[in-house]
């Protein structure tokens, strides 16, 4: 079947196309030029006067694992508010804070996104992360495997090993948890936690391992772009939410010494102690670091008020803030020698001095980093707020008057606090494309997705233009995933099962020796049955793979 | 005939995996490593492998299309049972989706009792692996841990730990049933504690204990038989462990609002969390109890005791309970589903049922239609929860009985019913 798009106003910046009209040609699911031959088109689509854009990548989301479930289970009243019924097409399920897998699918495919990525897949909890995925319809996933607290790790520091033992095993975790990056949350801390630390500062030491965040940071940075992993490594800082975590994060900036470097959720730590209240935004000096440093990439975090959950693996973080779970309940885990997780409750309040300058401080963040190619638009899905609030916050970005009138609104100390009212900058749309889509495709290494050039996979977004950006991305006209109609005017149409994006890095398989004697004698699994097969993802018949090429190491 | 080694079990919650099983065309025989739990779970013969509709032997096909005409116009169903594993959950709540059923676990009613707690207050808990190589005090709450897991003591106790030089010093704690045997006792000989009372007496003790963990000054000199003092040295054990763990099987605590004492012990670990490390652990689990919410959990929001009755999922752990639905003559229909025990029956129920169940099934009432299906695990690759409610194991394809998968038939039902409502 040949589908053309005909005459739409295209923003790709993956081939430098920027509010260009011109049609887009479709077959088998992929993007193809204009036959040069004589040739019939099966339906065509005039998009005259609508935006097109390939379809949105969400880099950093937490769409699948335990923490998601717990989250899920802790919340039966959020769930009530907004219960979605089946139709003839779509599976019934919950929305909001934590919603089911199916509805997560169409509330971002409705939104015009076709990839979500979850960012902390526990290696002992990868099955999980992908059963659950392979439960969310029409997007593409993957999952970043979480390293760092892992006492195997620790143990190789702790014995010296060089970095190409580090670099095997996370080659073999990468393989084992399917996984196409590599994450580290509260590096060490989690561990620390469970020795009963209860911070764990860039050179703080564990107290059995002697090892520290820095240290945790290097060779994993290293390993990465040592095995050829396109993702940087993807780091969840020290100190998350600590008053004062910006000259942490400022530290972690120069410490890693120019290696790539994925920042996360910068928001929650880009944090001063300056004012009355000794909480002031970091924003500036962190802008400034990361516009600086080339090797440095971003997302925001950003808070949007109202009710939502706060998922992490940083227990050691969610249990000092267990005091601020809202509703008063919550969860803590260890896990299995490999990581832990926390989930609390939480409400953004715009009348909260804290929170409403956590807001004003991801803004800040966001105007003021200047390359869109490295910084990138997530919420930290749902713990800053849920992801269908996106639309809003693209508002935000984009239309400066929107964004002081909701200013003038927050807690007046919050207000004096923050640069936010002076900033003009207001998101272009090729720039709100590259945040989205190609520089997320770029930054995840995801080949022939994200760009809207021949030989890239159909995923296309098409939005009828309007001033109210909030209005215009919550509901596109249209979205293609892999070439197939799955949304007309903002409703899911038809469903199908996107792919699973991983890497496979080559390790030296005799450390598999060491990790069968280690799981043996300390583990609860045998190390056989703990890596994951293809065919977990693929014998139900829905999911399957795609395999990405590693960069070409030096 | 073969030997396969390093096989997972879905039988007995704690995940083991270093069963070696010889299979033998379809019989099965654990050779090492086998328990009271598992050997005879994996050894369960397979009697039936044709479907029956009204005792009748036919063909799988005709017994879906007989179940699916059974279920066509029903209009509050109920499947029950829901012991399966992911796929065969997955083609459950498809199926549940699409005709509106309750979905309620067998296990629920023990379940509920931790869930409610959680759903309240929360907790911080471990699991397997921590409890191996940190648990330096095991506080066990009115569990027979050895009759629940026979292999939990030798398995993740009594061997080497990365943090405990000897681990055969770990403190195990009994508050309330006695252990039925010597698993307890550590290779060296250190026995357990035990401070014996009945189950129904563990709300007043274990909040004592509470109380005195938070420094609450008690006028009584003992609660139910056990003394102030030894409730008091428990509560100091357990702030002068490096990583102390509290364990209970909320299927032990048959008593009205069990869930009550759950959220105590929960409330009191975080409590001990202000100045040392401790952990929760709850014990339950087995046979896809855990699957079953989990599955649930991410397809609907909420564990498995839900209704689509409404279009949506709709929970409530009480009003959703099988027979009382059935009691009250709420539901028109009964689909069963059991793929690992054989030895679970349906409810008695004069309803239209539909048994998707382990082969080897005796029923008092032969249902309407009953397939037979394989188990996971053994017949079929798949996955299930352990107990801890982190860890899905890879179950392994042991033998090829021909049997078809709990998801083949309920995905099938589900499909003749979608082109059905299509047409």
């Amino acid at each position: 079947m040949l589908i053309k798009l005909t005459g739409g106003t295209v923003y790709d910046p993956a081939s430098g196309v920027d509010g260009k009209q011109q049609d887009i040609y479709v077959q088998d699911g992929k993007i193809i030029n204009k036959p040069t031959s004589e040739f019939l088109v099966d339906k065509e689509y005039d998009l005259k006067g609508k935006v097109v854009m390939s379809g949105a990548i969400d880099m950093h989301t937490h769409i699948g694992g335990g923490k998601g479930n717990i989250a899920r289970t802790l919340l039966p009243e959020d769930h009530r508010n907004d219960p979605v019924a089946s139709t003839h097409i779509c599976r019934s399920g919950c929305g909001h804070a934590a919603p089911s897998t199916f509805i997560t699918g169409y509330r971002y495919a409705e939104m015009g996104y076709t990839a979500g990525f979850e960012p902390a897949v526990l290696p002992i909890n990868a099955r999980q992360a992908h059963m659950e995925m392979g439960d969310i319809p029409i997007l593409d996933k993957g999952g970043y495997v979480m390293l760092g607290s892992d006492d195997y790790l620790l143990r190789l520091l702790t014995a010296k090993k060089d970095q190409k033992a580090i670099n095997d095993y996370v080659a073999w975790t990468m393989n084992a948890a399917k996984a196409i990056g590599v994450k580290v949350v509260n590096p060490g801390g989690i561990n620390a936690f469970k020795f009963n630390q209860r911070k764990l500062d860039l050179d703080e030491q564990n107290s059995h391992y002697g090892v520290t965040p820095r240290e945790i940071l290097r060779v994993l940075a290293t390993a990465v772009k040592e095995i050829g992993v396109s993702h940087p490594l993807h780091v969840h800082g020290c100190n998350l939410g600590v008053p004062g975590n910006m000259e942490t994060t400022l530290d972690t900036i120069q410490g890693i010494g120019g290696l790539p470097m994925h920042l996360t959720h910068i928001q929650f730590h880009s944090y001063g102690t300056e004012g009355d209240f000794k909480f002031s935004s970091g924003a500036a000096k962190i802008a400034e670091a990361i516009n600086k440093n080339k090797n440095i990439t971003i997302d925001v975090g950003q808070i949007l008020f109202g009710q939502t959950v706060t998922a992490s693996g940083d227990n050691m973080r969610q249990h000092a803030n267990h005091k601020f779970a809202s509703p008063a309940k919550w969860v803590t885990m260890d896990i299995e020698c490999d990581a832990g997780c926390g989930v609390v409750p939480f409400k953004y309040k715009d009348q909260n001095f804290v929170n409403a300058l956590q807001w004003a401080i991801g803004l800040e963040t966001f105007l003021l980093v200047e390359d869109p190619w490295r910084i990138f638009l997530t919420t930290d899905h749902p713990n800053g707020a849920p992801f269908t609030s996106y639309p809003h916050l693209i508002r935000l970005l984009m239309d400066r008057t929107f964004r002081n009138d909701v200013l003038s609104t927050i807690h007046p100390e919050a207000q004096k606090m923050t640069t936010l009212a002076s900033i003009e900058r207001e998101y272009t749309l090729q720039e709100i494309a590259i945040m989205t889509r190609a520089g997320a495709a770029k930054l995840i290494g995801l080949q022939n997705r994200g760009g809207l050039s021949a030989g890239n996979w159909a995923d296309i977004t098409i939005y009828t233009d309007n001033v109210d950006r909030q209005k215009m991305f919550e509901k596109p006209d249209y979205v293609f995933k892999d070439g197939e109609l799955v949304v007309v005017d903002g409703k899911v149409v038809h469903t199908k099962w996107g792919t699973t994006h991983v890497v496979k890095p080559d390790y030296d398989k005799s450390i598999e020796k060491d990790l069968k004697t280690y799981f043996d004698k300390y583990l609860t699994m045998k190390v056989d049955n703990f890596k994951m097969s293809d065919d977990e993802i693929t014998e139900d018949g829905r999911g399957s793979l795609t395999v990405h090429e590693l960069k070409a190491v030096a | 005939m073969s030997e396969i080694t390093e096989v997972p079990s879905p039988f007995c919650g704690i995940g083991t995996d270093d069963l070696t099983i010889k299979v033998d065309g379809l019989k099965i025989s654990v050779v090492e490593n086998g328990c009271t739990v598992n050997t005879p779970a994996f050894e369960h013969e397979i009697t039936d492998t044709k479907a029956r509709i009204n005792s009748k032997e036919v063909s799988l096909k005709e017994a879906i299309l007989h179940a699916a005409s059974l279920l066509k116009n029903t209009n509050y169903p109920v499947i029950a049972g829901c012991s399966t594993d992911v796929n065969g959950m997955r083609g459950l709540l498809a199926l549940a989706d699409r005709i509106g059923a309750v979905v309620d676990n067998a296990n629920f009613n023990n379940a509920r009792k931790n869930i409610l707690a959680l759903q309240d207050s929360g907790w911080m808990n471990t699991t397997l692996a921590e409890i191996k190589n940190r648990c330096d005090l095991l506080l066990i709450v009115g569990a027979d841990l050895e009759g629940f897991a026979p292999r939990f003591f030798e398995k993740y106790l009594w061997n080497e730990a990365m943090f405990l030089e000897n681990t055969s010093d770990r403190d195990i704690i009994y508050l309330g049933t006695k252990p039925s045997g010597n698993a307890s006792t550590s290779p060296s000989g250190k026995a357990a504690q035990v401070f014996e009372c009945s189950n129904e007496n563990l709300p007043e003790v274990v909040a004592v204990l509470r109380a005195l963990l938070k420094g609450q000054q008690i006028q009584a000199e003992s609660v139910e038989g056990i003394s102030i003092t030894d409730l008091t040295t428990i509560a100091e054990k357990l702030k002068a462990a490096k990583y102390g763990v509290v364990t209970w099987a909320a299927g032990a605590l048959n008593y009205p609002h069990a869930e009550l004492t759950v959220q105590t012990i929960s409330e009191m670990v975080k409590d001990v969390n202000q100045t040392t490390r401790c952990s929760g652990f709850p014990l339950g689990g087995k046979e896809g109890d855990q699957t079953a919410n989990q599955v649930c959990g991410w397809t609907t929001g909420y564990a498995a005791r839900v209704s689509f009755t409404k279009g949506y999922p709709e929970y409530d752990p009480f009003l959703f309970e099988t027979n009382e639905l059935l009691n009250n003559g709420e539901v028109d229909a009964l689909i069963w589903v059991n793929a690992f025990n054989a030895k679970a029956n349906p409810p008695q129920t004069n309803l239209p049922t539909i048994v998707v169940a382990r082969s080897g099934m005796t029923f008092e009432k032969e249902p309407d239609v009953f397939i037979p299906v394989g188990t996971p695990g053994i017949d079929h690759t798949g996955h299930a929860y352990r107990l801890d409610n982190v860890v899905a194991i890879r179950l392994k394809k042991l033998r090829d009985s021909g049997l078809p998968n709990t998801s083949e038939v309920l995905n099938a039902i589900e499909q003749v019913l979608r082109e059905e409502s299509v047409c």
